[in-house]
């Protein structure tokens, strides 16, 4: 199974983002680069969810467009989305799967439901969800 | 002709539907993908007839969305 990693500060800078867009669910892409058999998360997109809505969420193409040009400039590869659930489990709801037509996304979910916030990633295909090895990291230490 | 799709330079025989591109391309579940050609969003009724031109720039744009 791939690994993704992810930079704590990209991290706490995710669950910022989502806390301020509370009670609303937030939203957006994820961008990375290929390392060492796996993918790091270089850049988080923070779009606009057009549903405003606290229990569902919709990309605008116009942003996913300019999103996915951005991450050419930067020589970047679109690795999948991320939103948040600002009540429920970070796994994806029924809605999530249906809703997963890319199979080469990685899905991340980012619950703010507890004190602590939890953020996992999943693949997706054929409505079967895969938990992915995914990795906050930082210079010194994994957790 | 050569065109580009998702960033990508390819050659394409002249005349290409959209369809034909979206086959070709393997886009899995078309029917949830957006589709721009040179920045401009592709109305789904016309999808069908759309063909391509040379230079033209395409994305295919899924779908992105849910539910907690």
């Amino acid at each position: 199974m791939k690994i993704i990693r992810m930079d704590y500060r990209i991290y706490d800078e995710l669950v910022a983002y989502a806390t301020e867009h509370l009670p609303e669910e937030a939203c957006g892409l994820l961008a990375g680069k290929e390392k060492d058999g796996g993918f790091t998360v270089e850049k988080i997109y923070y779009l606009e969810n057009i549903d405003h809505s606290t229990d569902h969420f919709t990309l605008d193409p116009k942003d996913q467009m300019l999103a996915i040009k951005d991450m050419r400039s930067l020589d970047l590869k679109p690795l999948g989305n991320w939103h948040s659930h600002p009540e429920s489990p970070s796994r994806p709801s029924e809605e999530d799967i249906r809703l997963a037509f890319d199979s080469k996304a990685s899905y991340m979910i980012l619950s703010l439901m507890a004190a602590n916030p939890v953020l996992n990633s999943f693949h997706i295909e054929d409505k079967n969800v895969e938990k992915e090895d995914l990795r906050i990291i930082s210079e010194k230490y994994y957790y | 002709m050569t065109i580009t799709v998702a960033g990508e330079k390819k050659e394409y025989k002249d005349g290409l539907t959209l369809p034909e591109l979206i086959e070709l391309e393997k886009v899995e579940t078309p029917q949830y993908v957006t589709v721009s050609i040179n920045d401009e969003f592709i109305l789904t009724e016309n999808r069908d007839t759309t063909v391509l031109n040379e230079g033209d720039s395409v994305e295919f744009l899924y779908f992105m969305g849910g539910g907690c």
